[in-house]
């Protein structure tokens, strides 16, 4: 599996490190249910998932990986930083 | 017998080796099967569960029987195909699976109970007693049922593993790879053509077919030598393309080895490679699938498409008088060669009533072959047509039952294949896999024009999909037969047919398992173990599932096949794990005080991927808690020395650099001056501690954040999560310095003597109170000091660009030495810090709270900070957690374990009454016994009580008193002074 970095290009997923679901951080006020949902739910869904992983042995940036669990396509990938703004 | 004349070995240099101790001579460009069959030898191994004499029956990597031990000793290496396994001087090949001897083995009496060994045997008859089965049972039939073994020593051979990418993968170079790795070759693609066999050119070695005028192997000999002077192509030989991935990634084995001599060990003995190809061509070539009839394993029977490759490639016909079954026009091309090499045919049987005739040969149309004698090697076949039944002698037969697509690959990302009626074969579903396309014979064109056309259509769809404009090119002449076949899986008849041959699966148990209701193909399998074997089918699934098919009344298609997954031909785990033998590829971070410790004897201890001293045996001492004592009492006397560059340096600049730590610790450093230190603790969002550690301000825009060394990596990534994801508007940049400075904590009394001694401007009194940082100069070059102690002395940490840390070390522990003090390792730091209560990830292990470690107050209100939320949830602060504490012991035993658990006095030591448990316990030289921290329900409140230390491991129990965890200088006087 080959991911692809905006900065460095296709790499192998072996310089990533895998987070997790790319979720918005609840704010802190945003009550037990919120948080709870942020830290412990996940969907497993048949088709795209939005999930970050970290150029960890590259160029440092975390990305916001598109990916379908279904057919393994990678449809996109965009700069985690950019993602957030 | 070899024939004179024929092959392709020509004058080969004549090679020496071994079968079972017997020794033969062989031609360079043999493999042990062919080698054998020259030989006279039929009798190659025996089957798995009824120990039947095999010969062999292929002449690829499909090979189901001929199965042999390659080697001896620790470098042996069982279950080797006598097809692939090439010959060398000096090889010693031996038979397996049988006892004692290959002619006479005393477990071929399973042979003779075979009909109580049936499908489901052993489901059915060892089900009690239960406590039977692993102590009687299953020992018993492992005993009996087996391949070769392995040597049971450990393997002294080197696997490699190795990367490739190229525009065009081109899988097989037979007819159809060798034109689509021309095309795309000669059109400046980068190319690899891997193929398993030793020499490249697949069929076109086996067959008299000819190609544009001349002989099918002189123009792939042709289009080789074009293809290896080119600079954009990469010729793989022995090397099997085993797996399809996502993204075009294909796992290929390399044999390397194991056709050379093992003591020339400067070669690996297989290579596994991962590549990654833009785009693919799988041509796999076909295999041929025999036909089941009763006895049909005889040695000596075998496909008749093996029979022409040993006749035209090796030059050896495997018998003297031979006859062929098929049931399509392919296997009659086995006799013509035959015929032509001057070898007796005795007929032909084919079951087609409309079979073509020949001159030179008798062929028997709408005849069968219905039996087989001979035990050891076949001697005489019963032929079945209208007219009766008749005998002819024969020593080979060839059986032809059409030929099987090679679409493996295709079905490795979930596929399934398609079912065409007309060549009664399966074929790759169009699309399988992403990029990669089917060309030639496993694609189902079994006809060498239809190869050639195939393998450059295919190679000018992949340049269209690159962006490559094909190269002009014309495609040599070949012949373009229709392939005429009636489908035949089975003789009707009694006795057994074999299907599986490895496994040892006939006809009936296939009937057995549809009658007993196992009528998915999944279920089939498993019951019989049918395609369970090392060839996993290659030879068998197809006609299986035709007859199970025919068994439950329903169509191929409508059966469905089972899953093809990888690998394509079995792989050594040790391929896969190349690189992670031993130490393997694991690196080695290696501290600038690492020459300078081992020179002193420290024993390295791991630490992650750091080593660090463990302690400096000074002469005399006898153990390391003689020396970790004398080097504790050292740093509290005098002063000592110990290298802490392990711990992770994180460069934190910007102007939003202090919201940044506000907002990774619970404490605020915003406010901290520059100039100064403060301890930090981080969280993780869930509320549970991270990590520990000072962060030092060196300018108003620029922090130095120190980590645990375990924890290093996870901060950093942890650091830049929140700044990318989470606040990029911050102006801040993060970045690792861990291996940029060598850092010496100098710890004791005098610590600041020793560092006045180096300094360019020496420390006044009064300068650098605790918590101080900045540059400084050490004899000449920028450094920087803090005063830090992790010790509980009076204590700095010098850094200093990675490039001086050895001679700085040197110099410390030089200049340390006259003021009656030294290094310090590992060891003696734990107890140091213990005897302060300070805690490291023995303690912050993942399920502690800020609360539980006693810093709840480091938890500012005023904020938010990672982790703020989830730590306010009631169960991470309820008081009556298991809390820090020390313990020391109050009874007759004196023995302190970490890991042993806490109950309260009297109480039953059992799990529903634990209290809590011990992280960390040390001696303490400095108090005269053992200390421990711990985690105790209601801890803090219970200074004074008594709790029973239980370590069910080690069946020691201790008395302790619960004591502050900082055992030492509580008032931290010895820190300030
Ligand atoms: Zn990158």
């Amino acid at each position: 599996m080959r991911i692809s970095c905006p900065i460095c290009g296709e790499r192998d997923r072996r310089e990533f490190h895998y987070r997790g679901a790319a979720l918005t951080r609840p704010a802190p006020d945003a009550g037990e249910a919120a948080w709870d949902a942020y830290l412990h739910l996940r969907d497993n869904p048949a088709g795209a998932t939005r999930e970050l992983w970290y150029h960890e042995t590259g160029c440092g940036a975390w990305v916001v990986v598109t990916r379908n669990t279904l057919t393994h396509e990678m449809p996109g990938c965009e700069l985690a930083a950019e993602a957030a703004r | 017998m070899r024939i004179a004349g024929n092959g392709l070995l020509g004058e080969a240099r004549q090679v020496a080796f071994s079968f079972d101790g017997r020794r033969f001579t062989g031609l360079e460009g043999d493999t042990l099967a062919s080698a054998l069959l020259a030989g006279g030898v039929r009798l190659m191994g025996r089957s798995f569960k009824y120990h039947r004499p095999r010969g062999v029956l292929g002449a690829g990597s499909e090979e189901p029987n001929a199965l042999v031990t390659i080697g001896r000793g620790a470098a042996r290496e069982p279950n080797m195909r006598a097809t692939v396994q090439e010959i060398f001087d000096g090889l010693e090949a031996s038979s397996q699976n049988r006892w004692p001897s290959l002619g006479f083995d005393l477990l071929s009496l399973n042979d003779l109970a075979a009909p109580f060994f049936g499908a489901g045997f052993y489901y059915k008859t060892f089900m009690w007693p239960k406590s039977f089965w692993e102590k009687v049972y299953e020992p018993m039939i492992r005993r009996a049922a087996g391949l070769g073994a392995l040597s049971g020593l450990p393997n002294p051979d080197r696997y490699e593993r190795a990367f490739a990418f190229c525009d065009l993968l081109v899988i097989g170079a037979g007819p159809a790879g060798l034109m689509a790795a021309l095309v795309a070759a000669r059109s400046g693609a980068d190319v690899i053509l891997a193929d398993e066999d030793s020499r490249m050119g697949g069929r076109l070695l086996a067959e008299t077919r000819e190609i544009g005028g001349q002989a099918g192997h002189a123009w792939a000999a042709e289009v080789l030598a074009e293809l290896g002077a080119m600079a954009n192509v990469r010729l793989m030989t022995r090397t099997t393309v085993v797996g399809a991935y996502d993204q075009g990634t294909y796992g290929a084995l390399e044999r390397v080895g194991h056709h050379r001599p093992r003591h020339s060990r400067a070669l690996p003995l297989e290579c596994f490679w991962r590549i990654v190809a833009r785009r693919a061509v799988l041509a796999a070539g076909a295999l041929e699938r025999p036909v089941a009839f009763r006895d049909n394993d005889r040695p000596g029977i075998m496909t008749a498409g093996a029979v022409r490759a040993y006749l035209n490639r090796w030059g050896v016909s495997p018998g003297r008088a031979v006859t062929v079954f098929a049931n399509n026009d392919d296997g009659h091309r086995t006799a013509r060669d035959l015929v032509a090499a001057g070898v007796h045919v005795a007929g032909v049987i084919d079951s087609r009533h409309d079979a073509p005739l020949s001159d030179a040969f008798e062929v028997h149309r709408g005849a069968r072959v219905c039996g087989a004698s001979g035990r050891r090697g076949l001697e005489s076949i019963t032929i079945r047509s209208v007219a009766g039944e008749s005998r002819v002698q024969t020593d080979c037969l060839g059986v032809s039952g059409g030929w099987n697509p090679s679409l493996h690959l295709s079905c490795h990302m979930n596929a399934r294949p398609l079912w065409r009626r007309d060549i009664a074969a399966f074929v790759p579903a169009p699309g399988a896999v992403p990029g990669l396309e089917p060309a030639g014979a496993c694609n189902g064109a079994f006809s060498t024009a239809a190869c050639l056309r195939e393998g450059a259509a295919a190679a000018r769809a992949a340049l269209a999909d690159l962006g490559r404009r094909p190269a002009g090119f014309d495609l040599p002449q070949a012949e373009d037969a229709a392939y005429a076949i009636t489908p035949l899986w089975a003789v009707p008849g009694r006795g057994r047919a074999w299907l599986d041959f490895q496994n040892d699966v006939t006809v009936k148990d296939v009937r057995q398992a549809a009658a007993e209701n196992f009528r998915s193909v999944e279920h089939m399998k498993r019951y019989t173990t049918q395609g369970m074997a090392t060839d996993q089918g290659k030879n068998s699934n197809v006609s299986a599932l035709a007859v199970l098919a025919d068994a439950t009344g329903r169509g191929i298609a409508e059966t469905g096949t089972t899953t093809f997954r990888p690998p394509y031909v079995p792989v050594a785990i040790a391929a896969l794990g190349a690189g992670g033998q031993g130490k393997g590829f694991a690196p080695e971070r290696l501290t600038t005080s690492h020459s300078a410790s081992v020179e002193r004897g420290a024993p390295m201890i791991e630490a992650g991927l750091w080593y660090r001293p463990g302690y400096f045996p000074a002469p005399g001492e006898s153990g390391w808690r003689q020396s970790c004592d004398r080097e504790v009492n050292m740093v509290r006397g005098a002063v000592g020395v110990c290298d802490v560059s392990t711990l992770g340096k994180i460069d934190i600049q910007g102007p939003d650099a202090g919201a940044l730590l506000d907002f990774v610790y619970t404490n605020r450093f915003s406010t901290l001056k520059a100039g100064r230190v403060r301890y930090g603790l981080m969280l993780r969002e869930d509320g549970f501690v991270m990590d520990d550690g000072t962060t030092a301000r060196l300018g108003e825009t620029h922090f130095l954040m120190t980590t645990t060394t375990a924890a290093a990596g996870e901060v950093m990534r942890h650091l830049q999560f929140v700044h990318q994801c989470l606040r990029p508007d911050w102006d801040v940049s993060i970045v690792s310095v861990t291996e940029q400075w060598a850092q010496f904590a100098i710890a004791g009394p005098k610590s600041r003597e020793l560092v006045n001694g180096l300094l360019d401007t020496p420390l006044r009194e009064g300068d650098w109170p605790f918590m101080a940082c900045g540059p400084v100069s050490v004899l000449g070059v920028g450094a920087r000091l803090f005063r830090i102690s992790f010790s509980g002395e009076h204590a700095y940490e010098l850094a200093v660009p990675a490039r001086f840390g050895d001679s700085l070390f040197r110099m410390l522990l030089e200049r340390a030495a006259a003021l009656g003090g030294g290094p310090y390792g590992m060891e003696a730091l734990n107890v140091l810090r213990i005897e302060k209560g300070h805690i490291t990830h023995a303690e912050i292990h993942g399920r502690t709270t800020a609360c539980d470690i006693g810093m709840a107050g480091m938890v500012s209100d005023g904020k938010d900070c990672i982790g703020k939320t989830m730590a306010g949830r009631p169960g991470l602060v309820d008081p009556g957690r298991e809390r820090l504490v020390g313990l020391k012991p109050s009874g007759a035993a004196r023995q302190l374990i970490a890991g042993a658990h806490l109950f309260a006095p009297g109480g039953d030591a059992v799990r529903r009454n634990a209290q809590g448990y011990i992280t960390s316990a040390a001696f303490s030289p400095t108090l005269g016994h053992m200390i421990a921290l711990a985690f105790l329900r209601h801890g803090p409140e219970r200074i004074g009580e008594t709790v029973r230390m239980v370590d069910h491991l080690r069946a020691i129990e201790a008395e302790c008193e619960v004591v502050n965890p900082v055992f030492f200088d509580p008032e931290g006087g010895r820190v300030r002074g």
